[in-house]
C-alpha cells in the first residue's frame, strides 16, 4: 500500500472549472506525481481528498496481470467465469479512456457515493464504487448501547426503511431471549413495515423520475409519501428514526382511527400508481431509456449475493417474506413479482406492483388485526404500564433498571433476515448474557447490491450511468453504517 | 450434518425451545443450522455447500471474542480470538447454514471465499477493515469503510472508544 495517490489525481486535475482558489491545506512537497491544473492548484484537495488503493487504477499504471486480475475484482467476478475473455479489454491503452469521478457529491448518487468510471468515449468499460464517506461505525456503537437502546441506533441506517431495521434487530434480540410474542403486536408491526415499503418504494419512484428527468414524477412520489409519514407521525411520533418497534413489541398501540387513516393511504396510493403507469410505464421516452439497461442475469446475480428487487428482476422468485416466512406473512396473500430481463425498467416494475402488493397486505391487515397486547407481558423485557408508576414504588424501580441497565440476553448467537424494500436485510447477534450486544452485525442490503453495479454498468452509456445506480436503489447509511 | 470436517450441530449451539405456535415465528429461530470448521477445511468445507445447492452467500462477518473467551463451543473445537461467521443460502431448499471458522490473532489470516462466491467481496473487504483479518486470494484487499490511512481496526475490543479524537486529514492538531 505504498505510494497510494499514484494513480488519480491527474485525472480530477484535467477538470479547469472544478479547481478551486483556495487550497485547504498546503501541498504535499516532493510529490512527483501531482499535475498543476490551469488556472489554479489542487495538489493540496487531491491529497486530502485520496482513498489511495481503494480507487480506480489507470491501465498504464498496472501490468497486464495486474489489470487481469484487477478487472475480474472490479467487475466483482473470478477471473475466467462469466466474462468472455475477448471482452476484458485489456488491450486498452490509457490514452484511449479516461477515468472520472461521480460523486460523492454527485446529486444522483442518492448520497455519498462516489464511483469511479473508466469511460472509452461515452462507454462506461470498468466501474468501483468507492465508499465509506457516510460510515460512522454504528456496528460499534451498538456495543455501547442495551438492547432498549439499540434499536435508535439500527434506525438510522437505512434512513428510508428504519421500521425495518428496528424489527430485524427486535427479532434477533427476541429470538435470543426466547420469548413469544403476542399476535397483536405482530401484526401492528407487520402493519407498519408494510406501509414503510410503500413509502420506501414511492421515495425510489420519485428519485428514479428525476433521474431519468421526470420531475413530475418526483414530486408526485414525495406527495404520496408524505400521507405514509403523516401516518407514521401520528402512531410513533416521528416521520423516520421512530424507535417505535423495540425488543419485546412496539412502543405504543396503535392511534384511534387507524383503520381509515391506513384505507385512505392504500386507496390513494392505488390509484395514484395508475397515473405513474400513465406518466412512466407507457411512456416511449421513458421505455427507451430503462428496457434493456443494465441487464443482469440470474446467476450472475446469485454469484454476486443480490438480493431484493435487483434479484427478482433476473427472474427468481426470491421473497424472504414467501420463501422463509417471519412475523405473519404465511397468513395474508400476495404475490411476489418477479422480471424476465434484469434490467431497468423490470426493476421499476417490481418496485411498483409491490406497492400495490403491500397495499394488498396491508387491507388483509386490517381485517386480521387481533385485539390483545401491543407488546409482550414479560416483566423482564417490557416496562410497567405508565399508570403503574405513579402508584406502585416497585413500578418505578422496575421501570427506571429496564431504561438504564437494560435486561440480560442469554448467552448466544443468532442470525435473523427479512426482506426489506432493498433485499435481505440481516442481523448477526452475539451476546455474552449481559444487557449491551457483544456484537451486533448488519447484513445491508444496499452495501452487498453495489456489488453488482459494476457488471450492470459495463458496456453502457454513461448517460444511463445515475438510471442503473438508481435503479439498485442504495441507501448510503445502510451502505457505510 | 457432517460435511468434510466441519463439527455440526443442528439447531443452534444453545438448546432452543421449539414450543409454542408463536414463538417460531420469529425467522432464523427453527432450525438454525451451525457447523465449525477448522481453517484449513475451511474453503472446501465451503465449496461442499456450494456444490451442495448454496448458491450464494448471504453474509460474512467476524467476531472479535477478546473479553468473552468463555463463550459455548461444541467439543473438538478450539476457542481463538477470532471467528469469521458466513451465512450461506440456498434458494432451492430455502435453507441457511451458518459456518463459523476460527482464526487465531497470532496468525489472522483466512483463505478468500472469492473464487466460489464473488459476492464476498464487499464483505470481506470490510472484515479486513474493521477487524485486520487478510483474506489471502482476495483481488483488493484494501480498506473500504475507512479511510486507506487509518490505524488500528475498529471492531476489535481492545480498539478505544470515545476518547480518541476524529482523525481528519489535515486538520490542525488539539491546542
Amino acid at each position: 500500500m505504498s505510494d497510494p495517490t499514484s494513480n488519480s489525481p491527474s485525472d480530477r486535475a484535467d477538470a479547469p472549472d472544478a479547481v478551486p482558489d483556495t487550497v485547504l491545506a498546503p501541498p504535499i512537497s516532493g510529490d512527483q506525481f501531482l499535475m498543476p491544473a490551469p488556472g489554479g492548484s489542487t495538489e493540496g484537495l487531491a491529497a486530502e481528498t485520496s482513498e489511495g488503493p481503494q480507487e480506480l487504477f489507470r491501465r498504464g499504471e498496472t501490468d497486464p496481470s495486474q489489470l487481469r486480475r484487477e478487472v475480474g475484482a472490479v467487475l466483482r467476478l473470478p477471473e475466467g467465469v462469466a466474462i468472455d475473455p475477448s471482452n476484458i479489454d485489456i488491450e486498452q491503452t490509457d490514452d484511449e479512456t479516461m477515468i472520472i469521478n461521480m460523486g460523492p457529491q454527485h446529486p444522483s448518487t442518492h448520497g455519498v457515493l462516489r464511483l469511479m468510471l473508466e469511460l472509452d468515449g461515452e462507454t462506461v468499460l470498468r466501474t468501483k464504487p468507492v465508499i465509506g464517506y457516510l460510515h460512522t461505525g454504528m456496528e460499534k456503537t451498538a456495543e455501547e448501547l442495551t438492547y432498549v437502546q439499540g434499536s435508535t441506533n439500527v434506525t438510522r441506517m437505512d434512513y428510508l426503511a428504519p421500521l425495518h431495521n428496528e424489527l430485524v434487530l427486535s427479532l434477533a434480540v427476541e429470538a435470543l431471549l426466547g420469548i413469544e410474542m403476542p399476535p397483536r403486536s405482530d401484526w401492528i408491526r407487520m402493519l407498519m413495515v408494510e406501509l414503510n415499503r410503500v413509502s420506501s418504494h414511492l421515495m425510489w419512484m420519485a428519485t428514479n423520475g428525476m433521474d431519468l428527468g421526470s420531475t413530475s414524477m418526483m414530486i408526485y412520489g414525495f406527495r404520496e409519501r408524505e400521507m405514509v409519514l403523516a401516518f407514521f407521525e401520528k402512531t410513533t411520533g416521528l416521520r423516520m428514526n421512530h424507535n417505535f418497534i423495540r425488543p419485546g413489541g412496539t412502543a405504543a398501540d396503535l392511534p384511534d382511527g387507524w383503520e381509515d387513516d391506513v384505507t385512505v393511504i392504500c386507496d390513494t396510493v392505488l390509484a395514484r400508481t395508475a397515473e405513474y403507469d400513465e406518466l412512466l410505464t407507457g411512456q416511449p421516452l421513458f421505455r427507451q431509456r430503462s428496457e434493456g439497461i443494465g441487464t443482469l442475469s440470474a446467476e450472475e446475480a446469485l454469484a454476486l449475493s443480490l438480493t431484493g428487487p435487483v434479484l427478482r428482476s433476473t427472474g427468481v422468485p426470491w421473497d424472504l417474506r414467501r420463501a422463509m416466512p417471519y412475523l405473519r406473512y404465511d397468513e395474508v396473500d400476495f404475490d411476489v413479482i418477479v422480471g424476465t430481463y434484469g434490467d431497468n425498467f423490470d426493476r421499476y416494475s417490481i418496485r411498483l406492483n409491490e406497492i400495490r402488493e403491500s397495499c394488498r397486505i396491508i387491507r388483509q391487515i386490517v381485517e386480521k388485526m387481533p385485539a390483545g397486547d401491543y407488546r409482550v407481558q414479560d416483566k423482564k423485557v417490557t416496562p410497567p404500564p405508565r399508570g403503574r408508576i405513579d402508584e406502585s414504588m416497585e413500578a418505578l424501580i422496575h421501570h427506571f433498571k429496564v431504561f438504564t441497565e437494560g435486561f440480560k440476553v442469554p448467552e448466544g448467537e443468532v442470525y435473523v433476515a427479512v426482506e426489506s424494500p432493498r433485499g435481505e436485510l440481516g442481523c448477526y447477534l452475539v451476546s455474552d448474557g449481559s444487557p449491551k450486544a457483544y456484537r451486533m452485525h448488519i447484513r445491508g442490503p444496499s452495501f452487498v447490491n453495489l456489488q453488482g453495479l459494476p457488471l450492470m454498468m459495463r458496456g453502457g452509456l454513461l448517460a444511463d450511468a445515475v438510471a442503473v445506480c438508481s435503479t439498485i436503489d442504495p441507501v448510503m447509511g445502510e451502505v457505510d453504517r | 450434518m457432517t460435511v468434510g470436517g466441519t463439527t455440526g450441530i443442528e439447531n443452534g449451539d444453545r438448546p432452543v425451545s421449539e414450543a409454542g405456535g408463536g414463538s417460531s415465528r420469529a425467522p432464523g429461530r427453527p432450525g438454525q443450522e451451525v457447523a465449525f470448521t477448522a481453517r484449513d477445511q475451511y474453503v472446501d468445507a465451503v465449496a461442499e455447500y456450494r456444490h451442495g445447492g448454496f448458491e450464494t452467500c448471504a453474509d460474512l462477518c467476524a467476531v472479535d471474542y477478546l473479553t468473552h473467551p468463555g463463550r459455548t463451543l461444541p467439543d473438538g473445537v478450539h476457542p481463538e480470538r477470532f471467528e469469521v461467521v458466513v451465512n450461506l443460502l440456498s434458494l432451492s431448499q430455502a435453507r441457511r447454514v451458518r459456518l463459523r471458522v476460527q482464526v487465531p490473532e497470532s496468525d489472522a489470516t483466512v483463505p478468500s471465499l472469492f473464487d466460489l462466491y464473488p459476492g464476498t467481496e464487499a464483505m470481506e473487504r470490510e472484515v479486513f477493515d474493521l477487524f485486520g483479518i487478510v483474506f489471502e486470494g482476495h483481488p483488493d484487499m484494501t480498506r473500504i469503510l475507512l479511510p486507506e490511512d487509518w490505524e488500528g481496526h475498529p471492531l476489535r475490543k481492545d480498539y478505544g472508544v470515545g476518547r480518541i479524537p476524529v482523525q481528519f486529514k489535515g486538520a490542525p492538531g488539539p491546542r
